[in-house]
């Protein structure tokens, strides 16, 4: 999991490009809110791939008209999980449903420890793989 | 950052290009022409204008200074125009460049303040974040803060505007509006919101003449006329509204004329079997103002209307 040369966790948009600056994400806001797409910050401390569901940071936002807001929202969660993975979402409702159009990380902890494989060994000489992340060794809130 | 240290001292730059270029004369017309009266309201635009052009060229001169504080408090009796006014300045200030996108949410207290504890926060910054980028008008701010109820959820609304206002003036303007001696009290009770917001602006009432064209530039923008004896009629009848109770200046000029295109209506009406012209359904005559209560009986019925029955 850890092969990618910066050594960091990759998922979502941009994450093979160094960390977006403010002034990157409100343009990628932007592009969002000109398509009409509802925004919602996340944030967790398990970053495994699977884990698709993150916890909200207030409820998701719609009918906004400027990124000023969002980032706003972006910074609260900073300040208050300065050692967690946020992710900015956008989500398109055309589909009769909010389905996912948008998804970039915008905070990442200080040190990634990465995943380790697990291998099992199953009936025969069979092998089953796990990943799994270091940090999640520890307890919930402690991890990074 | 080229460009600012090209400028040398002794460099002087056009006020006259700038302001051509920005547009800004033509808001300000536009402005005459559509708001009849309110002197002290278009002064005050016209000074914000000027500071913001003016902040434009000291930036070229690496002159920098705090983003002007534009939250501004719109006073006055009901009908003054505080709605109207703030609907265009939205407008305004994007023209200025002030705002980026230019959009106005409009809310009273029930949008900002939630019903049980823990719901007022959220509520207020959801309306905060969307109005961000324009102008948040709050409408009858003064019901934002009850002091008879000392739970009451309005106080922790006023606190997170407050907060806003300070940190956020790059991201918008709050404009609050009310009527007078209620803002004042208001204001009274929350000194911070007073020094937070640097315009007070106050809305005289109209006067008789102002009234006459304000009722002249709806009915035009409705496709109605006056006749001539209508529109003497009319001029009559604006003085004896106003000495009656619960005159609301330019909205009981617009109710009246709703009350005579419904006379006009009837009257058109009742003389079916003639042939219409485009004119005949245009004109408010005489009579379609004339047989309002206010003439025959100098009274108006407790609900405020005021068509004989």
């Amino acid at each position: 999991m850890m092969t990618n040369p910066n050594g960091i966790v990759t998922q979502g948009q941009f994450s093979f490009l160094p960390p977006l600056t403010d002034e990157q994400i409100t343009k990628q806001i932007k592009y969002a809110l000109s398509k009409g797409w509802a925004i919602s910050v996340e944030y967790t401390d398990d970053p495994h791939p699977r884990n698709t569901y993150w916890e909200m940071f207030g409820a998701p936002m719609f009918d906004l008209k400027d990124p000023a807001g969002i980032l706003m929202e972006i910074n609260n969660c900073r300040k208050t999980f300065p050692n967690h993975y946020i992710r900015v979402m956008a989500f398109s409702s055309v589909y009769g449903v909010e389905s996912p159009t948008m998804s970039y990380i915008v905070n990442r902890p200080k040190n990634e420890p990465g995943f380790g494989l697990v291998r099992q060994e199953t009936d025969g000489r069979n092998i089953r793989y796990t990943i799994h992340s270091y940090a999640t060794d520890k307890p919930e809130g402690e991890r990074y | 950052m080229m460009s600012e240290q090209a400028i040398s001292d002794e460099t002087t730059v056009d006020l006259e290009a700038e302001f051509q270029a920005s547009n800004i004369q033509e808001v300000l017309d536009k402005l005459d022409r559509e708001l009849i009266g309110l002197k002290p309201v278009k002064t005050r635009i016209r000074e914000i204008a000027a500071l913001l052009l003016v902040d434009r060229l000291r930036k070229q001169f690496a002159l920098t200074s705090e983003t002007p504080s534009l939250h501004m408090c719109f006073t006055g009796n009901p009908g003054t125009g505080k709605t109207t006014v703030a609907l265009r300045m939205a407008e305004i200030l994007k023209r200025l460049g002030y705002v980026r996108e230019g959009h106005l949410i409009s809310v009273t207290r029930d949008d900002l303040v939630g019903q049980y504890i823990g719901h007022t926060a959220p509520k207020t910054k959801e309306v905060v974040k969307k109005a961000m980028g324009g102008v948040l008008f709050i409408d009858e701010a003064y019901y934002l803060y009850k002091p008879e109820n000392e739970r009451d959820y309005g106080q922790e609304s006023i606190e997170i505007l407050l907060q806003v206002m300070e940190n956020n003036r790059d991201d918008l303007v709050v404009i609050l509006a009310g009527y007078q001696n209620r803002m004042n009290q208001f204001f009274q009770s929350n000194p911070g919101m007073r020094s937070r917001i640097a315009h007070h602006v106050d809305f005289p009432d109209y006067g008789t003449d102002e009234l006459l064209a304000i009722a002249k530039l709806m009915l035009a923008a409705q496709n109605y006329r006056f006749s001539a004896e209508a529109e003497k009629a009319f001029a009559e009848y604006i003085p004896l509204r106003m000495k009656l109770g619960h005159f609301a200046n330019a909205r009981s000029v617009r109710n009246a004329l709703d009350r005579a295109r419904l006379r006009q209506a009837n009257r058109l009406f009742g003389s079916r079997n003639k042939n219409l012209r485009k004119i005949d359904l245009m004109t408010l005559e005489a009579e379609d103002i004339r047989a309002s209560r206010v003439f025959q009986e100098g009274a108006l019925d407790l609900d405020g209307d005021e068509t004989v029955k």
